[in-house]
C-alpha cells in the first residue's frame, strides 16, 4: 500500500520518539511531567451550561462562522482586555480548536514555495502543518541565553522575498518563554518592514506570571500582538479554551483578523470542517461569562506556585534552567549530564519512572533541553524531581560520560 | 491584608502541613525561590542563594505568627471522612426561632447555644427560624436528647426543627468520593 501514500506525506519524518511515548503511556506507578494539558477539569459551570444545552436540544450545526452570541462574546472579551476590536460578523471565525485555525490560516496565505519562518523550539505542528499548505518552513533558532526569545534581528535576518508569513508562539511551547511589549513591538517593525503576515498562536495568553520579587514587574502582562500599532490588518491571532479553562477535550478556538484574510480562512473551513461543534461553542460561551473570570484566576495562582516550586526545584537537584514567565513548561538543560536530550528522557522513565519530553521533538535546537510540565499536582512536582535527583546522583555515581552510549 | 499574606494563607487551606521552606518557596516570598524543606537531602547545594533561601522560611515563619496573633489563622484542622474510616457519629442541623432580647438581640442565646461541646457550629440566618446549628452525637437518641433537654427549654427558645445529616456530598469545598477526571489523561502531550 506505501505506494499509494502521497509524498508529501511519506516525506514527514515519523517520529522515533513515538515508542518511548508508548512505553511511558503503559507504565505502572510513573509520574508524567508529559503532558501538555491542564490537570483540571472543566470548570463545572461550563460543564454544566453544556449539559443544559443539550437537554435544550441544541444539536445541529451553527453558521460556519460559529455562533453569532459566541462570536461576539470572543469580540467583547478581545476588546476589553487588549483593546483590539474584531467585528463578531466577518473577523472572527470559531474553529475546531487553535489546531484547525492555524492550518486554515497558513493554507489561506501561503502559495507553493512561499516561506513561513518559525521559530524553534517550536510546537510540532507548525512545520508539518507548512509543509501541507505547500510552504517552506524557514527555522530561526531561539537561544537560552536570551531565554528563548525570538530576537527582532533574528527574525530579520531570515526574511527573503519569498517570506510570506511568521508565526509567534508566545507564551510558548515548549519553553515557557513570553515576549514582554517592547520585544514583541521589535517584531513588530520588522513584520511592517518587509510586509509580513504574522500567524500570532496565544493560546498561553492567559498563563502568564510576573511576579513581585522575580522581575519588578507587579501583575500579570501578556500583550497581544495585533493590539500593537499597525499590526492589527496584518496578524492572524489564535486564541482558544483549551488552556484558559481546562477545555482540552472540547476541541475550540478561534481566529481574529483582517475581514478578507478571515473570509479566506472561512472559505476553506466551510468544506472541510462546516463548523465546530455546537455542545462545544455552547460550552465556550459560558467559559467567555465573568462567572468564569475567578476560575481561570484560581488556575493562574495555582500554576505559579507550582511554578516556583518546579523552578527551585529543578535548579536544586543540579539541573540549570531560565526562569519560564509562560505557559505550564520549564525548559531545563541536561547538558551537564553529558547524555542528550533523548537519552536523559528514555533513561529517566526507564530508571526512576519519570516522563519528561526530549527537547529535540521541537526543533534541533531544543537538544540538550527537556520539556517539564508543571500542570501536575505538587505532590507529584515534588515525586518527580525527588527521582530526578536520584537519577542524576546515580549518573554522578558512575553514569557520567555514557554520552553516545544510548540505552 | 498584604498580597504576600492573603497567599499564604491560601496555601495554607490547602495543605496546613506544609513546612515553612515549601510555603516560601511556593508563594515565592523574598528570597523564597530557593528555599528547601528540612531534609531536603540534596545536601550539596546547587548554587549558592542560602541566605535567600532562609530569609524566605524566616519571612513566612513570620507571616505566620503573625496570622496567629491576630487570629485570622483561628486553627489548624482536617477535613476527615469519618465515615470512611468507620467511626460512627450522628450530625443534626437544627434550625431554631428564638425571641430576640431588647438592646442584646440575638447574641445571648446564640452564645449560650455555642458554648456547648456538642455544638459544632452556630448561625445566625435570615428566613422562617433564627439560628441555624449543628449539631453532633454518638446516637440519634443522644442528638435528640441534646435537644430536648437543652435547646428547647431556653426561655428564649419558641421553637425548633431537627434535620439529622444523612450523606455528605460535598464540605469545607472538598467534594467527597471519587476523584474527578482522574487517570484520563494522556502521559504524553506535546
Amino acid at each position: 500500500m506505501s505506494n499509494k501514500i502521497a509524498e508529501r506525506v511519506k516525506g514527514l519524518k515519523g517520529s522515533g520518539i513515538r515508542e518511548f511515548f508508548d512505553v511511558a503511556e503503559q507504565m505502572e506507578g510513573a509520574i508524567s511531567l508529559g503532558v501538555g494539558e491542564p490537570d483540571f477539569v472543566t470548570p463545572w459551570s461550563i460543564r454544566e451550561a453544556c449539559i443544559f444545552s443539550l437537554e435544550k436540544g441544541y444539536t445541529s450545526y451553527t453558521s460556519n462562522w460559529g455562533l453569532l452570541e459566541l462570536r461576539e462574546a470572543i469580540s467583547e472579551r478581545t476588546y476589553r482586555e487588549s483593546g483590539v476590536f474584531y467585528d463578531p460578523e466577518g473577523e472572527i471565525l470559531v474553529t475546531t480548536g487553535v489546531s484547525e485555525a492555524f492550518d486554515l490560516a497558513l493554507r489561506a496565505v501561503v502559495n507553493p514555495g512561499d516561506e513561513v519562518v518559525l521559530h524553534e523550539p517550536s510546537y510540532v505542528s507548525y512545520k508539518p502543518c507548512t509543509v501541507f499548505a505547500g510552504g517552506t518552513p524557514v527555522c530561526v533558532e531561539t537561544r537560552v541565553e536570551d531565554e528563548f526569545k525570538l530576537r527582532a534581528e533574528q527574525l530579520a535576518e531570515r526574511v527573503t522575498e519569498k517570506t510570506k508569513a511568521v508565526v509567534l508562539n508566545y507564551p510558548n511551547n515548549p519553553t515557557g518563554a513570553a515576549l514582554s511589549r517592547k520585544e514583541l513591538e521589535e517584531i513588530a517593525e520588522v513584520a511592517e518592514e518587509r510586509d509580513l503576515v504574522v500567524i500570532s498562536d496565544e493560546i498561553y495568553g492567559s498563563l502568564t506570571y510576573g511576579d513581585n520579587g522575580d522581575s519588578g514587574e507587579r501583575g500579570r502582562g501578556h500583550t497581544c500582538f495585533s493590539s500593537l500599532n499597525g499590526m492589527r490588518e496584518r496578524t492572524v491571532l489564535l486564541n482558544g479554551f483549551s488552556k484558559a479553562y481546562a477545555m482540552t477535550g472540547w476541541r475550540i478556538g478561534y481566529a481574529a483578523g483582517n475581514r478578507e484574510l478571515l473570509e479566506a480562512m472561512m472559505k476553506i473551513h466551510q468544506y472541510v470542517m462546516l463548523c465546530a461543534p455546537i455542545t462545544a461553542q455552547k460550552a465556550a460561551l459560558e467559559a467567555l461569562s465573568p462567572r468564569c473570570d475567578c476560575e481561570t484566576e484560581k488556575m493562574v495562582e495555582e500554576y505559579n506556585r507550582r511554578r516556583r516550586l518546579m523552578l527551585a526545584g529543578l535548579r536544586e537537584v543540579g539541573l540549570e534552567c531560565f526562569e519560564p514567565k509562560g505557559a505550564f513548561y520549564t525548559f531545563p538543560s541536561v547538558e551537564s549530564t553529558g547524555l542528550s536530550s533523548e537519552e536523559f528522557a528514555k533513561r529517566l522513565l526507564l530508571e526512576e519512572k519519570v516522563v519528561v519530553i526530549p527537547g529535540s521533538v521541537f526543533g534541533a535546537c531544543g537538544e540538550g533541553f527537556v520539556r517539564c510540565s508543571y500542570a501536575v499536582s505538587q505532590y507529584e512536582i515534588k515525586e518527580a524531581l525527588e527521582r530526578i535527583g536520584r537519577f542524576l546522583e546515580g549518573l554522578e555515581g558512575g553514569g557520567r560520560g555514557l554520552r553516545g552510549e544510548g540505552v | 491584608m498584604k498580597e504576600e499574606e492573603k497567599e499564604v494563607l491560601k496555601v495554607l487551606e490547602e495543605n496546613a502541613r506544609l513546612s515553612y521552606g515549601e510555603i516560601a518557596r511556593l508563594v515565592g516570598v523574598a528570597g523564597g525561590e530557593a528555599g528547601g524543606e528540612a531534609g531536603g537531602e540534596a545536601g550539596g547545594e546547587a548554587g549558592g542563594e542560602v541566605g535567600g533561601e532562609a530569609g524566605g522560611e524566616a519571612a513566612v515563619k513570620k507571616i505566620i505568627s503573625e496570622l496567629e496573633k491576630k487570629k485570622i489563622i483561628k486553627k489548624y484542622t482536617v477535613v476527615a471522612d469519618w465515615e470512611k474510616a468507620g467511626v460512627e457519629s450522628v450530625q443534626a442541623l437544627i434550625d431554631i426561632k428564638v425571641s430576640p432580647e431588647r438592646e442584646t438581640g440575638y447574641d445571648p442565646v446564640a452564645e449560650r447555644i455555642s458554648r456547648f461541646p456538642e455544638v459544632r457550629s452556630v448561625r445566625l440566618v435570615s428566613g422562617e427560624y433564627d439560628l441555624s446549628v449543628l449539631v453532633e452525637g454518638k446516637t440519634m437518641r443522644e442528638v435528640a436528647y441534646f435537644v430536648a433537654e437543652k435547646i428547647a427549654p431556653l426561655e428564649q427558645v419558641r421553637n425548633t426543627l431537627t434535620h439529622f445529616l444523612l450523606k455528605t456530598y460535598k464540605e469545607d469545598g472538598e467534594i467527597y468520593g471519587e476523584e474527578e477526571g482522574e487517570g484520563k489523561r494522556l502521559a504524553v502531550t506535546l
